[in-house]
């Protein structure tokens, strides 16, 4: 077998495993609660009885690897349990809402991707000259602000002064995809600025650094032109770092969708997650926190897929 | 009027930018007014130290500058155009087409992810000199006549696949490829070890020949020089400082700084009688690195005598400087004993005694790295003082003044940081810190490789009077036969690990020679025309690494 | 000094003067931090330079205390995750083996999950204190600082000076504070900066949220959660900690490229 297909194997198990850790972790994370589940559903009133009662039936006295086993175990077939709060099966609630997610990180991200790149390109190809110092200076702006005041700025000046699209982006099935996609217009510009900032610049560094590499400098004693030399000589060493950057700033997008749906009342999982916090709903939070890592390693995980097959030493071995 | 030279470089002055910490950038003159001609099918010789611009020239005759670097004025003509006056359109119809590049990391210079044959016949085909066809015709006999392995097949393979040595004859065809007027070769055999060198200089030489390129071939080493070219020019600081023939610059060159370069390396040095007792005595070391099962070093034995100095002499990969390791502790052998002073060294260097510690010191090849950049050269030297002595206040600056002295340096050095010291001056510091120490034994690993060869013979010569003065004995790394026979009272030659000749220089030097040892000591260029020949006519053993 | 440029000029200036209002509030402010002196949202004047906000408070008032919340949380947690994690970067690096084994790779699953998520698990515990927070959003972040402490360390203990220290038989405390940390202090103040940046915007995300500084207390994150319902009607007052914080983490970031570009240029370029 070629021996490239047992590195990606090491690491897809390494994922696996990480995925894993990282479960435990959140399991972990949630027992350090004062008190316990039993207490916070039933309040003040409770008399020692019922606590009993109920720690009996939702399993609380078993050791705590046991129910970590258990609670793992109905994840994996998709079963997240009941919300404290109403009781209603978390893996009902969160289904429409993870669809919704992903539907505004995907728009989000056709949006930016292409254009961090183009303009990641854009500023190498005019380093230290006007264009790249614009770029830089309105990306670092960008960097400084928190997402949710980006989104409040924008709401501002956008939605309420100039009166376009709407300030919160409440979708539902019944709405047509033009419908939908004018109701989430602002929350994807938000999202598009946050990530546009950080994947920009690490893709300017990306391409900087394969530009500084002496085969480029061979390539110019080619008397090639500087687009030719991108096209033929550059951008075959980029991919991996470039996409690495895009799987990163994925990664990234996943947390600032959290904050953005906040802002914009849209009913997603990062909203979900928020109000559970509030209410103190722990195994809505162990749900949704996994789900989250789940995709946050799972991009990596790809990123690093992405790097090992796109190095010539790995694919060519001697 | 006489017929137009090929190249014809007059008055050329490039300037760069530089960066000193703390300051503003400013501008400098890198090479001023320099020049010269060379006439279709000639090979002319660029030689200087670092610093000398020779490079920087190579690439005006592309007119590229590399880096911040720029060409401020003067004129280039290439088949009598004046390419500095040339739009860049006309300039990239020349770079790659008619003037081509050879770099001195092939390595480097070859693009990872694309074929090696896609890659020497790019400027061919892009340049519209030759079809696909035809280069690719042409590349693989370029191939056979630079003696690669299998000249067919070679060209499918990604640059990883093939060796230094061989890279480096692929860089030669890249450049050879679109037929040019001109090559220009920048260090093209440096980065090579000296058996590989030699055959890569054999080869080059003869494709130049055969093809009837005109060639400026740059190098720091006079001797190899020698051997390929019909002119030399010999560089200092941005300046030429004489012009001849190679014959004239070899044998009778009229400028002082020409005399040194061709005189280097001529130190004489008494061979000493080994005495009863040795300093030092390798036994039966067997070593390998942590996690590999493969024994880097395999049964070593040396011995080493009191204020003498034995030259470990080999090629990357030989295990010389893995010996050094051994012998300060930084990795314990698997099997064997070191005897130092009559007493055993504990393998391992956290259980070693302080005193063994001092006793036994060590000087590196990049003196760069040896000394922390945020220390002055008084706390460097200082500190073993306070360290092994304890010496502190007016006692310790006296002594670091006399250690400056020692190793002529003189008043002033004491508050300088290491940034602030040339190449010389900091393998100098180093020497001091080592001496400091009061040791009975310094390890120098290859501590000259990285200095020009008039700095080196000056750190030789200082290393040699301390020995004298101090009675200091030097366990000498290198892969310099030039620098062993400059300095060793006793030599072991290593390949892949093993000794495999070992004894007084004046027996490890005479014949008859073991192959190794043979094909090791012939391929020291001379300065001497047509050593080249002589020495590929009556080899024994081919190149070991390739 | 005579050699800053002026952008880093410019960002001292601003991170001192937003330091400066952080430490001096109480004197500074014009009225009370919790203080209702008008009308809700009243509009800028002599009296009130911002307006009021959502109850009727000063907004500049507001404001000025938010700031001292905010900074001082975020340099709370700033010292303690670079003091932890630099610590343990350094001692990882210097010890090399399983102990720098165990550690990174601790550390790597500990970044496997996105900060504001985890920290959201455990604030769904956790009472919201300061004292929790600072400590969450240290331990977390000082996973980041451990990261970039060890790989400089890796790459100074690698030098030939520190071997040669080895070799003269130096103690651990002398290699790392005297080989090491001199020459792996720039990279990381220029760190410290873009750390602080990032504790201001998730301290403030937090408060947004809810689930960071708890009212009465003003920071700049609650004070826009406190003013959301204005943006609606055209009321700036959410609008102004965006600003705040903005200036702040632009001054710091203009500060840090200098630092960093200071560093490089040590090292010297190509050729």
């Amino acid at each position: 077998m070629h021996p490239i297909f047992k590195l990606i194997a090491q690491r897809v198990a390494l994922g696996i495993m990480l995925l894993f850790a990282a479960s435990v972790l959140i399991f972990g994370g949630t027992m350090m609660l004062p008190g316990d589940v039993a207490q916070q559903i039933l309040g003040q009133s409770a008399t020692p009885e019922n606590l009993a009662n109920l720690r009996e039936s939702m399993g609380l006295n078993d050791p705590p690897v046991a129910r970590y086993f258990q609670w793992l175990g109905g994840f994996l077939q998709g079963d997240l349990g009941t919300a404290l709060t109403n009781g209603r099966d978390i893996a009902e609630s969160l289904g429409s809402r993870l669809g919704n997610t992903l539907f505004l990180a995907f728009w989000a991200a056709v949006i930016s991707v292409p254009l961090a790149i183009f303009l990641g390109l854009l500023a190498v190809r005019y380093k230290d000259r006007w264009p790249d110092k614009l770029i830089s200076a309105v990306t670092l702006t960008t960097i400084s602000i928190p997402e949710f005041m980006i989104g409040y700025v924008l709401i501002y000046w956008i939605s309420i002064k100039a009166g376009w699209f709407s300030s919160v982006a409440i979708i539902n099935d019944s709405m047509s995809l033009g419908a939908k996609l004018n109701a989430i217009a602002i929350p994807v510009m938000v999202l598009t600025l946050v990530v546009l900032a950080h994947m920009m610049r690490m893709t300017r560094a990306a391409i900087l650094n394969v530009m500084q590499s002496a085969y480029i400098e061979t390539a110019e004693l080619k008397g090639m032109g500087m687009l030719k030399i991108i096209a033929k000589h550059a951008f075959p060493n980029a991919i991996a770092p470039i996409v690495n950057v895009v799987m990163l700033n994925l990664a990234y997008l996943v947390v600032g969708v959290v904050v953005v749906e906040v802002v914009f009342a849209y009913p997603g999982m990062g909203q979900y997650l928020v109000d559970h916090v509030a209410k103190r709903d722990v195994p809505v939070v162990q749900a949704c926190g996994l789900i989250f890592a789940a995709v946050y390693i799972g991009l990596n995980l790809i990123a690093d897929i992405v790097a090992i097959l796109a190095n010539p030493r790995l694919r060519h071995p001697k | 009027m006489a017929v137009e030279p090929l190249l014809k470089v007059r008055d050329l002055k490039i300037g760069a930018t530089i960066y000193p910490p703390g300051e503003r950038p400013r501008d400098i003159e890198i090479v001023h007014g320099v020049s010269f001609d060379l006439e279709g099918g000639k090979v002319l010789g660029l030689i200087g130290e670092s610093g000398a611009g020779k490079s920087t020239i190579g690439l005006a005759a592309m007119a590229y500058g590399r880096g911040g670097v720029e060409i401020t004025g003067g004129e280039v003509h290439v088949s009598g155009r004046d390419i500095l006056k040339s739009g860049l359109r006309d300039v990239r119809k020349l770079r790659g087409g008619e003037v081509t590049y050879v770099s001195q990391s092939a390595a480097a210079s070859f693009n990872p992810a694309k074929k090696i044959m896609e890659q020497v016949t790019e400027a061919a085909i892009f340049q519209g000199k030759f079809s696909k066809q035809d280069a690719e015709a042409r590349a693989v006999a370029l191939f056979a006549k630079l003696g690669l392995p299998d000249p067919e097949n070679i060209g499918d393979r990604y640059p990883h696949q093939v060796s230094g040595g061989q890279l480096q004859r692929c860089m030669t065809a890249l450049a050879l490829c679109p037929e040019p007027d001109l090559v220009v070769f920048d260090e093209p055999t440096t980065a090579l070890d000296v058996t590989t060198q030699i055959e890569v200089l054999a080869a080059i030489k003869d494709a130049i020949r055969d093809t009837g390129v005109a060639a400026l071939y740059i190098t720091h080493d006079l001797a190899v020089v020698a051997q390929v070219s019909d002119h030399i020019m010999v560089l200092q600081q941005g300046s030429m400082v004489e012009y001849g023939t190679t014959d004239q610059i070899i044998n009778n060159p009229q400028e002082e700084y020409t005399q040194a370069l061709v005189s280097v390396r001529s130190i004489k040095h008494e061979e000493k009688k080994p005495g009863d007792t040795p300093l030092l005595k390798v036994d039966h070391i067997t070593a390998r690195y942590r996690g590999t099962n493969f024994d880097v070093l395999k049964d070593v034995n040396v011995e080493l005598h009191p204020g003498q100095t034995l030259a470990i002499v080999g090629e990357s990969g030989s295990g010389k400087s893995t010996l050094a390791r051994v012998i300060t502790g930084l990795l314990p052998p698997s099997d064997g004993q070191i005897t130092f002073d009559g007493r055993v060294l504990s393998p391992d260097l956290p259980t070693r005694s302080l005193e063994d510690l001092r006793e036994l010191q060590m000087i590196y090849q990049m003196a760069d790295t040896a000394m922390n950049p945020r220390q002055t050269v008084g706390t460097i030297i200082g500190r073993p003082l306070e360290f092994y002595f304890g010496l502190k206040g007016k006692d310790k600056q006296t002594r670091i003044q006399e250690l400056l002295d020692q190793i002529e340096l003189g008043d002033g050095f004491q508050d300088r940081y290491p940034a602030e010291l040339s190449g010389g001056q900091k393998q100098r510091v180093c020497i001091a810190r080592a001496l400091a120490a009061k040791p009975k034994l310094i390890i120098c690993d290859e501590v000259t490789s990285a200095l020009d060869p008039l700095v080196a013979d000056g750190i030789l010569k200082l290393l040699l009077k301390l020995q004298k003065d101090e009675d200091v004995s030097f366990l000498f790394i290198t892969h310099d036969l030039a620098t062993v026979r400059a300095i060793a009272d006793s030599i072991a030659v290593m390949f892949q690990g093993q000794v495999v000749r070992y004894g007084p220089k004046s027996q490890v030097l005479a014949p008859p020679f073991d192959d190794y040892t043979d094909l090791l000591l012939s391929s020291v260029p001379e300065m001497k025309l047509g050593w080249l020949e002589d020495v590929l006519a009556n080899r024994k053993m081919e190149s070991a690494g390739n | 000094m005579k050699n800053i440029p002026i952008s880093a000029m410019i960002g001292l200036f601003f991170t001192a003067l937003y330091f400066l209002m952080a430490l001096f509030a109480p004197l500074i402010a014009p009225y009370g931090m919790a203080e209702v002196v008008g009308d809700v949202w009243e509009p800028s004047s002599s009296e009130f330079l911002l307006g009021t906000d959502s109850i009727g408070r000063d907004l500049l008032t507001r404001l000025i205390y938010g700031g001292r919340t905010t900074i001082f949380i975020a340099t709370m947690a700033t010292i303690l995750s670079f003091t932890l994690g630099s610590i343990l970067g350094f001692f990882a690096a210097v010890s090399g083996g399983w102990v720098d084994q165990a550690i990174s790779r601790f550390v790597d699953l500990i970044m496997s999950i996105p900060s504001l998520i985890f920290a959201l698990v455990v604030l769904s515990v956790m009472p919201t204190t300061t004292t929790i927070l600072i400590l969450l959003m240290g331990l977390l972040d000082s996973t980041r600082v451990y990261r970039l402490a060890r790989a400089v360390a890796v790459d100074i203990t690698v030098m030939d000076y520190v071997e040669a220290a080895r070799l003269r038989g130096e103690k651990f405390a002398w290699i790392i504070f005297r080989e090491i940390l001199p020459n792996a202090l720039s990279p990381l103040v220029a760190e410290m900066g873009l750390r602080f940046i990032f504790m201001v915007l998730f301290i403030s995300t937090l408060s947004f949220l809810g689930l960071g500084v708890q009212p009465p207390l003003a920071d700049w994150g609650g004070i826009v959660k406190e003013n959301k319902e204005g943006i609606n009607y055209g009321i700036q007052a959410a609008l102004y900690p965006a600003y705040a914080i903005a200036t702040l983490c632009i001054s710091i970031n203009l500060v840090a490229d200098w630092i960093l570009n200071r560093t490089t240029s040590l090292k010297g370029g190509r050729g």
